[in-house]
């Protein structure tokens, strides 16, 4: 009897822990997708799917925003993540895990803080467009908040570490002798790297991906901060909703879509990519 | 719930992993979706007898958490600290709340779940949300008995203010105005409309506000209407203005309380503002905006204090609810936040005041005694609209077609 409940009572902290803060608040959340009503009468369960419609064909526009935001910003930390991990992974010698601290060392600054200084920084008139502009390198009307660019960097900038991370974990564990090897076999630096290195790579930029590409398409703070009128995210429309206009419903039901569409693009990456299985990366 | 399950079910439960992760799910489904809808708590409005039984056994703690909004009192917050010398009651001073209706999103699950929010006295301003917290019994029912100034002091226009007749769940901690904040060294000329918002010449300059009553109101202003009296088609018409202001890329972004600081740092060169802002902004930063209420009309609110139903220390805001009901209080809250005083004795004192000061403190002094954006005239009044009555379902169809603007 014993030996037949020990996987379970093994298993049980962990299924406990699932099911408190994730299973139920999803349940709870699914249920408030389905309710109709306001917050002084109160909302009652409806099985009201119009949530779904009525919320997508309404924040369509910020909804695909989002994903291009997403996809921009994940593709602009894999181009400045890669040669940073690269370097290093290979060139970092004794002094790697000073370099990985000066990486991780922003995370001590909260990152609304971090954010706002920015605003600051680039401001129309502060203290790097103020002298370009008054010495005629940029138009009077030149500015860099308010635009797609500004959030699209923001989100690039306080993303990068979850990039950088697993890119240089997978790098780290490369064998330098598969590089002499190769180089052994007369390949030239360029093919050591295309052949061997960056194929061995691949899992960590997908793990990288993947931490990223998630948050980064949900994220509000940076649209907030240093966005315009037209670069609102799903992420500050489920928020309106939620705070601002207290209807959950039509909140909880695009959290859920938003949550679909992005575990869809997942698993159709993670097939397109084809190397392993989703699961068994994300475990690494 | 439980004693319907399958006796079939619970047996695999120790058979099969998968059996026992799948009954896991179903009693989380079920526990869930059985709750079948969340309550809404509309309560009937306070009686004195409710009053009564609320207050009754409630005693001084000593201490007071108040939840304000920013630029409303001095950096140094002179009057708390007076305050606590006078009675012994510490104050907690937080600017936390930066519009109403998402501080309303942010108290609602607790006051609903009878949890402390931490504050045991906030300023709401007249509108949706002041009503929602009032229709869902979440604002304490005050005991005038324990207010001697406010019932001594307080001008007559603001103890029967429509929102909240009789004063039963608020009194007003300062009066503003809504209207037009400007840098005159950007925009290089005086501005006196609201057409001034829409002029193609202020390109990716002009600031409005996200919060969907005063940028509802502005539009309606703009297209001829009087907010108060407004119908559904007149927002869809107002709507239409704003997005017109919105597709010319003349609006640089939707704010909340940071116009001010983008106004000061030039990001933008003229705002919707509130009207004591800008003179705190110009003293504490030294910048020199301008504000100016269109010659179309502003919009004139009230921020009331209120003492949420679940308040650790009613007694002790309730107090502090009072004081700034003395005429010398009220005249350096007024001279500190450049607000419309909700106490005409006030303006006494300021007079006063300035006779017996000398130099720029005099001039200041006398400036703000004379202010008509502190003490209004008649004719500013005149023009001032006040924000229409909404019920929880004229709401949503207002929200969705002023945020269609502020959330593009």
């Amino acid at each position: 009897m014993r030996r037949r409940l020990a996987p379970y009572l093994l298993v049980l902290p962990g299924g406990l822990w699932l099911a408190i803060f994730f299973v139920l608040p999803m349940v709870v959340m699914l249920s408030f997708s389905l309710m109709q009503g306001d917050v002084v009468n109160g909302f009652q369960l409806t099985w009201h799917w119009q949530n779904y419609t009525d919320s997508l064909s309404a924040y369509d526009d910020q909804l695909i925003r989002s994903l291009v935001y997403g996809l921009l910003a994940t593709a602009a930390c894999v181009l400045l993540a890669y040669p940073a991990a690269y370097w290093i992974a290979f060139r970092g010698g004794s002094r790697k895990s000073t370099y990985l601290f000066l990486m991780l060392l922003p995370f001590f600054v909260s990152f609304v803080l971090r954010t706002f200084s920015w605003k600051f920084l680039l401001a129309d008139d502060g203290i790097v467009l103020g002298p370009l502009k008054n010495a005629g390198l940029l138009p009077q009307d030149f500015h860099v908040l308010a635009t797609g660019f500004a959030v699209v960097a923001g989100l690039t900038y306080n993303y990068l570490p979850f990039m950088v991370l697993p890119i240089y974990v997978a790098l780290e564990r490369v064998d330098p002798r598969l590089i002499e090897a190769a180089q052994d076999l007369y390949a030239g630096r360029a093919q050591a790297f295309l052949r061997v290195v960056l194929p061995l790579s691949v899992p960590g930029v997908f793990a990288g991906v993947l931490m990223t590409f998630v948050p980064v398409s949900a994220d509000y703070v940076n649209a907030t901060v240093l966005g315009g009128t037209n670069n609102t995210m799903i992420g500050n429309v489920i928020q309106n909703l939620y705070l601002v206009n207290n209807d959950y419903p039509q909140a909880a039901a695009l959290s859920f879509a938003l949550m679909a569409i992005l575990l869809i693009g997942i698993f159709a990456y993670a097939r397109a990519l084809g190397t392993e299985d989703v699961l068994e990366v994300a475990a690494r | 719930m439980m004693n319907e399950i399958n006796p079939e079910l619970l047996r695999g439960m120790t058979r099969s992993r998968r059996d026992a992760l799948r009954l896991f799910g179903l009693a989380g489904a079920g526990l869930g979706l059985a709750a079948c809808g969340v309550k809404g708590t509309k309560a009937a409005p306070a009686k004195q007898s409710d009053v009564q039984k609320y207050w009754n056994g409630k005693t001084k703690h000593g201490h007071v958490n108040f939840a304000n909004w920013p630029l409303y009192m001095d950096k140094g917050r002179t009057p708390l600290k007076q305050f606590t010398k006078e009675t012994g009651i510490s104050v907690t001073y937080r600017e936390v709340i930066q519009d109403d209706p998402s501080w309303f999103g942010k108290i609602q699950p607790q006051l609903q779940a009878n949890q402390s929010i931490g504050y045991d006295l906030m300023v709401i301003t007249n509108g949706v949300s002041f009503t929602k917290l009032t229709e869902l019994g979440y604002l304490v029912p005050l005991d005038h008995s324990r207010m001697p100034n406010f019932t001594k002091n307080a001008g007559a226009a603001y103890k029967n203010e429509s929102f909240d007749p009789d004063n039963v769940y608020s009194v007003p901690y300062q009066t503003g105005i809504t209207g037009i904040a400007y840098d005159p060294t950007k925009t290089g000329r005086e501005i006196t409309s609201l057409a001034d918002l829409w002029d193609p010449k202020f390109k990716g300059k002009v600031g409005m506000l996200s919060d969907v009553q005063e940028i509802g109101n502005f539009g309606m202003m703009a297209v001829g209407v009087n907010p108060e009296q407004s119908t559904p088609d007149d927002w869809k018409k107002a709507g239409a203005k704003l997005k017109e202001q919105r597709d010319q890329g003349i609006v640089r972004k939707y704010f909340d309380q940071d116009y001010i600081d983008a106004l000061t740092r030039g990001d933008i060169w003229l705002s919707m503002a509130y009207s004591g802002d800008i003179f705190q902004q110009n003293l504490s930063e030294g910048s020199n905006l301008k504000f100016v209420i269109p010659k179309e009309g502003g919009t004139i609110w009230t921020d009331n204090l209120t003492i949420p139903k679940t308040a650790e220390n009613p007694v002790d805001a309730i107090t502090l609810l009072d004081y700034f009901y003395r005429p010398d209080v009220a005249a350096q809250l007024a001279e500190i936040v450049s607000y419309v005083t909700p106490v005409p004795g006030a303006k006494e004192v300021l007079a006063a005041e300035a006779a017996k000061a000398t130099g720029s403190r005099k001039k200041t002094l006398q400036t703000l005694s004379d202010s008509p954006l502190i003490f209004p005239s008649d004719a500013d009044y005149a023009r001032l609209h006040h924000y229409r009555k909404m019920t929880t379902a004229e709401e949503q169809q207002y929200n969705a077609v002023f945020q269609q603007i502020t959330a593009g």
